[in-house]
């Protein structure tokens, strides 16, 4: 069967790669499940967790927050901001991304930035009751 | 002719330096381990960001209504030059040759007629360069004080940059810094950061198809564009960092170096004068007792 070149990429590091089945990801517009051969999207991320399945083994699930995933014919990359694997995200972690994101909200200037702090602040939430 | 104690009181103090020296290269080799790690891991995400970029680039090509970061204002007459820089001197030719290669652009940009404007990042940088630049000079910002340049420090320029263009204080944008190739290579480097720099990166071949985008491909592009510049700067910032140290090291170690031969050099003047005099005072006191 043909398998899926995924890579995940954050300014500090190369997260993963390698090649794997399919992988989910949250896109702004909804949750998807990217497989092989799948057509050429650009799509943005909310904050979430990326799932990477391989054949067998357990998933990987890989949390990220700000970015943006692109599939081609070579593969897919995801390009995010932060990414934690979600064995070294806690409690305390999460909690703090919620902080930041409320003091984002409060700071916000423009009705557009501050839509856009409140719904991230959202997702984080979401995330949080999840744990 | 200096006397025997100030040859001693010298050599003390060269080696005095000698010390200072080699612990400065010992300090800049642990540093620099750290420092070249974080440099290589930011490059796929960056390398990966300008590729990305260059799809979606033309796929816009010849489309009218294309973000400005991306097309440009259509002027050329303002530029800004970003020259980044370490805060610290002590690396040999490292803060000196980026500010020259900022420098001959500077000077070609005036030849042409255009309007210069310095940003300038890192102290040493702006120390080089307000002299003789200081009218060019539109603002400055330092790290001092930080210890590891994370994220966060370049979306604070990417910041100021983005907010000059918006208020549309310059049409190019352009990014000096030093490229990390190894400890002992570094080279300064001119990269146009606004509008984004596209050719030269190959877009993936799609066989035909089309790029889905979702959601808007303007409102993507309205993200990604500030984000590719954030990303841009800081690998910069982090290239530059990796360079200053393997700078460091190697001008420290020839400094070491350099000490060690001195004290030689010095070393064999202090014998030479101690026998001299030894031998002197002999004969004074042979060439006393034969007069009785």
């Amino acid at each position: 069967m043909a398998s899926l070149h995924f890579e995940l990429v954050s300014p500090a590091r190369a997260l993963y790669s390698g090649e794997v089945e399919s992988v989910t990801i949250p896109g702004t517009e909804g949750d998807m499940t990217v497989m092989p051969a799948h057509a050429p999207v650009l799509a943005m991320l909310k904050p979430g967790i990326v799932t990477v399945r391989k054949g067998s083994g357990a998933d990987t699930r890989i949390f990220v927050r700000g970015g943006f995933a692109e599939v081609n014919p070579q593969g897919l990359t995801v390009l995010a901001e932060t990414a934690l694997p979600v064995e070294e995200l806690d409690a305390a972690a999460i909690a703090q991304q919620i902080k930041n994101a409320e003091e984002d909200v409060a700071d916000a200037k423009t009705d557009e930035s501050r839509r856009k702090a409140s719904e991230t602040l959202e997702h984080l939430k979401t995330l949080q009751a999840a744990l | 002719m200096p006397s025997l104690k100030d040859l001693r009181n010298r050599i003390a103090s060269v080696k005095a330096t000698r010390k200072i020296t080699k612990a400065m290269q010992m300090v800049a080799a642990a540093k620099l381990r750290r420092a070249q790690e974080a440099a290589v891991a930011a490059r796929p995400y960056s390398d990966r960001m300008a590729a990305v970029l260059a799809n979606l680039a033309s796929a816009m090509q010849g489309q009218a209504g294309a973000p400005m970061l991306l097309a440009g204002t259509g002027r050329q007459d303002t530029h800004l030059l970003i020259v980044a820089t370490a805060e610290r001197g002590l690396c040999g030719g490292f803060n000196s040759s980026i500010a020259k290669l900022a420098r001959e652009h500077a000077d070609r940009l005036v030849r042409e007629g255009k309007t210069v404007k310095i940003m300038t990042v890192g102290k040493k940088g702006n120390d080089a360069l307000k002299r003789l630049y200081g009218q060019y000079i539109v603002d400055t910002k330092d790290f001092r004080g930080v210890r590891q340049m994370s994220f966060a420090q370049a979306q604070d320029v990417a910041g100021i940059v983005l907010k000059m263009y918006e208020m549309g204080a310059f049409d190019v944008a352009t990014l000096f810094f030093s490229e990390f190739k190894s400890v002992i290579s570094q080279k300064p480097t001119a990269l146009r950061l606004i509008p984004a720099q596209v050719e030269g990166v190959k877009p993936a071949d799609l066989g035909g198809a089309v790029y889905e985008v979702e959601p808007e491909e303007t409102e993507i592009l309205a993200d990604l564009l500030p984000r590719n510049v954030a990303v841009q700067i800081f690998r910069a910032l982090l290239e530059n960092a990796a360079s200053e140290q393997g700078a460091r090291m190697s001008a420290m170690d020839s400094a070491t170096r350099n000490a060690g031969d001195m004290i030689n050099r010095l070393s064999i003047k202090y014998n030479r004068q101690r026998q001299a005099q030894i031998t002197k005072e002999l004969i004074e006191i042979i060439s006393g007792a034969e007069a009785l």
